[in-house]
């Protein structure tokens, strides 16, 4: 789109194409159930959606916003126990509360938490702000621990979901219907949210983010910028913890605390901070791996662990930026010219991360296993942990293939660059 | 009464001390690289794991030599190959890799020794009580804590201020760029300060192991800490690290000897609280129970009223 | 008539060192006006006093007859006083138009808001487009401003400085870095921008100088030597003396 046109046919033909998106998108969403019809598989889903509307939040303090939180699960946390406590109380019938509702008691919550502990905490980005959060987050997870009345302590609070006032006839005892309603909450949670990227305050927010002294000097005070990006952070964290509430019907002290906090982190980082999108594709990620991998192997949390250090170190715009990395290259029509060479440098990196992985679950292995197992399975296969065969094979593919990765790399990176040169030739005119 | 005050100022001084080691690694360096080291308490429990294996295999002696070593070798290698290479991107990146490789090296740990308690103890010459006041026992174990961690300070006072090393450190601590000026190989001062500070944190780990516990959580709970003592006493400034971790090495000890709350203050006065609600909880609870969050409260009110910490100079 | 800016015996001091010495000056509305000096005379400081970025050690500052010492940066920024870098201080993420937009929202009266579309604003769009196609960056509009280069950033400075409307702008070393043509068009621009607002120009280009100033101030050493329309300078001693053959045929 010419920035030749005026600004206001320009917004129109982008007003469209962004519209089509969401329509696309709520087309899915609305789909998906009939793709996944078994209960784990709702389940699931509803653990994503979830997952999606916290972490969209934690990127308006993140991507949006240039602030590293370590406690974004305060938000998420207090929105549940609030959400958890309505529920109990509308418990019954006995005032008008129809389920759909009862988020927004997290959010309202969330929101006026957020304006709470943003009023000391906003006033510097940067380390100060992230051990800020991290300061708040322990508190908070402590305090949950010990004024049990209001947190139910260790064992913390349920509440009934079908108990409440009938929402046109729904009580939501089946999972599918409350799959829809968290769905339709994160529709609305991610319309809102990337509308609020789109308004003053949120390119602003960017603007801060940048360079927060060149902001001030343009009449915005930085500490106020954050602050309104910090509370509405706090009111989505705050609707998708009580999201949480419907679903589980508990809240524990687990949704409050620091590890929480930094799954969130995790989920959105490996996604790519630096897009709209990227929080998406994080949650997605995340739960798939945290779900399917759990059913394989019992050390999941440490393969994540391992993706998300190789995230920030060799690809810090995460998933969505290797994505519209791409973007140009297939524009140009050059996409098919790197397959080759990605197979041939993907194949022996396959066979190298075969021999890791296997190096490692033996390893799991010999501390967990009871006494006189010898027999594990893996890959499909019966592998004697005391003898060296196994140890030997992976081993060998591990370094053959990290070796062989490293001698291919060379071919991809020029085919990488003959790409990029024709993708971007055509714009130098 | 004053049976407990004795064993919670000796008790104080052990965890306070205990503090220190693990803070004034994390100290050194933050001031040198300006970067806070989120795997620092991780690198405490990876020492506490070690030794326990080599307790096992060999003995607790070798351990207390070798695990800080290993430990410190494992920090140079994350400087060396990881830290440096995310420098580029910035510090917000460089605190969420230290935060990566944090949660890496727990599940490590895990992967490696299991999710059970290990059953990491003291030597058996040091198993007995030292001495006996008023019935209660100390342990001998505690007073070796004690020597092993004043004899660190000692080392870290005489390297600091008398060596060359150590005047070198003394001034990238506060002109990092004039150090690397002067012709110092500082890329080698970084890796060897990462180092030696891990060493620190993993040394902290060995002793501390067969008191405090050898459990996949013991980063957790000591990690967070830290952090507040390096704010509070001021980042960048050593000694207000050393205030700092006696500080809040007392409160916590004290605090959880005090089994008063609100609610006994008001009868003391003589107001009566009436029925319990959900907000009956803010007196009713002890002082001892809220023990856990002070760190945290004071690290807020420190933030929020004096950012520079006790005895800061440095605004991050 | 009230000065636009008024410095009222201003000083500064660095730990021991004085570096603003009692500095008095007006600047009337509407005149353009240059500051000069030899270097480290305390242009630079001068320039972050009035901008706010530094806190005067003592002394006052009015704009427009209100006090405004010790008052932070987005305060006197609403006040009506834009400012330009010397480092170039862009939003490096941020296109060159969102750049120039962000400059003018506050000065437009959005503030703010978080329930309007940006992109509907027409007022602020057409603004930012023309400030964009006044500076000569309208092609490069949608470039991220960090992937600029240095002439051009140097230029996106300028219009995110003037895109609020500010009556006072403050300039510092427009020019810097920029050779003879680069140097004519900022000034043509700056000349243009400037129509009907108050200027204060700290530079170092003599041509700029003399070509665009109505009135001049040198600073040496942290005072006001000399103060004056063009002409006079150029025939004060003790300019002469303290630039030691700075001077421009």
């Amino acid at each position: 789109m010419s920035a030749l046109a005026p600004a206001s046919a320009r917004t129109r033909t982008t007003f469209v194409r962004r519209n089509a998106i969401w329509w696309l998108a709520l087309l899915i969403v609305l789909l998906l159930p009939q793709l996944a019809r078994s209960g784990t598989s709702i389940a699931v889903l509803n653990q994503m959606c979830i997952m999606v509307i916290f972490s969209l939040s934690y990127n308006m303090l993140l991507g949006q916003g240039g602030m590293l939180s370590f406690g974004h699960a305060v938000y998420f946390g207090l929105g549940g126990y609030f959400t958890i406590h309505l529920m109990k109380m509308a418990s019954g019938g006995g005032f008008f509360m129809p389920l759909p509702l009862v988020p927004l008691a997290g959010g309202v919550a969330g929101l006026l938490f957020g304006l709470l502990f943003g009023s000391f905490s906003t006033n510097r980005a940067g380390t100060v702000f992230a051990m800020i959060s991290l300061g708040i987050g322990e508190l908070i997870a402590a305090s949950s621990l010990i004024f049990v009345k209001f947190s139910g302590g260790e064992e913390g609070i349920t509440a009934d979901r079908t108990n409440l006032t009938a929402f046109f006839g729904a009580t939501f005892r089946h999972e599918l219907q409350v799959y829809y309603l968290i769905a339709g909450w994160m529709m609305l949670c991610a319309w809102l949210m990337y509308r609020f990227s789109r308004t003053p305050v949120g390119r602003m927010a960017n603007a801060v983010r940048d360079n927060a002294e060149r902001a001030e000097f343009v009449g915005y005070s930085q500490k106020h910028v954050r602050l309104l990006s910090f509370m509405g952070a706090g009111f989505f964290a705050g609707i998708a913890g009580g999201l949480f509430a419907v679903n589980y019907e508990i809240v524990t002290e687990e949704t409050v605390n620091l590890v929480s906090s930094g799954v969130v982190l995790l989920q959105a980082y490996i996604g790519g901070v630096g897009f709209f999108a990227g929080p998406i594709v994080g949650a997605v990620v995340y739960t798939l791996l945290q779900t399917l991998l759990s059913n394989y192997t019992e050390i999941w949390a440490f393969y994540v662990g391992l993706i998300f250090v190789a995230t920030v170190m060799y690809a810090p715009a995460g998933l969505t930026g290797i994505i519209m990395m791409h973007l140009p290259i297939y524009r140009a029509g050059k996409l098919r010219s790197l397959a080759l060479p990605y197979l041939r440098v993907g194949l022996p990196a396959l066979c190298c991360a075969i021999g890791v992985i296997g190096l490692l679950e033996l390893l799991h292995f010999l501390s967990v296993r009871a006494v006189g197992q010898s027999i594990k399975r893996l890959f499909w296969v019966r592998l004697d942990v005391d003898q060296p065969l196994a140890w030997l094979v992976f081993a060998a593919l591990a370094l053959g293939g990290f070796v062989a990765a490293r001698r291919m790399a060379p071919q991809l990176v020029s085919a990488w660059d003959a790409a990029s040169r024709h993708a971007f030739a055509g714009r130098e005119r | 009464m004053l049976e407990l005050t004795v064993f919670s100022l000796l008790n104080g001084l052990v965890y306070g001390l205990l503090l220190f080691m693990l803070s004034s690694g994390l100290t050194l360096i933050f001031s040198m690289m300006g970067v806070l080291n989120f795997a620092h308490a991780s690198l405490y429990m990876l020492g506490a794991y070690l030794a326990y294996s080599i307790s096992l295999k060999i003995g607790f002696w070798p351990g207390l030599v070798i695990a800080p070593l290993l430990v410190g070798v494992v920090g140079a290698l994350i400087e060396r190959y990881g830290l440096r290479h995310v420098h580029r991107y910035g510090h917000v990146a460089e605190l969420i890799f230290t935060f990566g490789v944090a949660f890496l090296i727990e599940e490590s740990v895990q992967l490696i020794w299991g999710r059970q308690n290990v059953d990491y103890r003291e030597p058996a010459i040091l198993a007995f009580p030292l001495f006996k006041l008023w019935g209660t026992d100390f342990p001998a174990y505690k007073a070796f804590m004690l020597a092993i961690s004043i004899g660190i300070f000692i080392a870290l006072l005489v390297v600091l201020t008398r060596s060359r090393v150590g005047l070198i450190i003394q001034a990238a601590i506060t002109h990092p760029n004039q150090v690397a000026m002067l012709g110092h190989n500082v890329p080698l001062v970084f890796t060897g300060v990462f180092g030696a500070g891990s060493a620190l944190a993993g040394l902290a780990g060995v002793i501390a192991g067969p008191s405090l516990g050898t459990f996949p959580g013991m980063a957790a709970v000591l990690g967070s800490i830290v952090f507040v003592v390096i704010v509070v006493g001021g980042l960048g400034s050593l000694a207000g690290a050393f205030v700092a971790s006696l500080l809040i090495g007392m409160l916590q000890t004290f605090a959880v000897a005090v089994d008063y709350s609100l609610e006994d203050l008001f009868k003391a006065i003589g107001i009566t609280t009436g029925q319990r609600s959900a907000l009956s909880d803010l007196y009713t609870v002890t002082v001892a129970q809220i023990g856990p969050i002070l760190p945290y409260l004071l690290l807020v009110l420190i933030l929020i009223f004096r950012p520079t910490g006790l005895l800061g100079k440095r605004e991050v | 008539m009230t000065a636009a800016i008024e410095l009222v015996d201003l000083r500064k001091r660095f730990g021991a060192t004085e570096v603003i010495r009692g500095v008095s000056l007006q600047f009337s509305q509407g005149e353009r006006h240059a500051v000069i000096g030899p270097n480290g005379a305390g242009k630079s400081t001068l320039y972050n006093l009035i901008t706010a970025k530094y806190r005067p050690s003592a002394g006052s500052i009015r704009l427009r007859g209100r006090d405004i010492t010790g008052r932070k940066p987005y305060e006197i920024n609403r006040m009506g006083l834009a400012r330009s870098f010397q480092m170039t201080n862009i939003f490096p993420r941020l296109s060159a138009f969102e750049n120039v937009r962000c400059g003018a929202l506050w000065a437009m009266n959005y503030r703010y808001s978080f329930w309007r579309d940006v992109d509907k604003l027409d007022d602020v769009n057409e603004r930012s487009l023309r400030i964009l196609g006044d500076i000569g960056l309208l092609s490069r509009s949608e470039v991220p401003a960090g992937v600029l280069s240095y002439a051009e950033q140097r230029a996106l400075e300028i219009g995110i400085t003037i895109a609020g409307g500010a009556d006072v702008v403050l300039l510092d070393e427009p020019t810097a870095g920029m050779n003879r043509s680069e140097t004519e068009q900022t000034v043509e621009l700056v000349r243009r921008m400037t129509q009907g607002r108050t200027l204060i120009m700290v530079e170092h280009d003599m041509s700029v100088v003399f070509g665009l100033a109505d009135r001049i101030s040198v600073l040496v050493y942290g005072e006001i030597i000399a103060s004056g329309p063009p002409d006079a300078i150029r025939g004060n001693a003790a300019v002469r003396e303290a630039y030691l053959g700075e001077e421009v045929d």
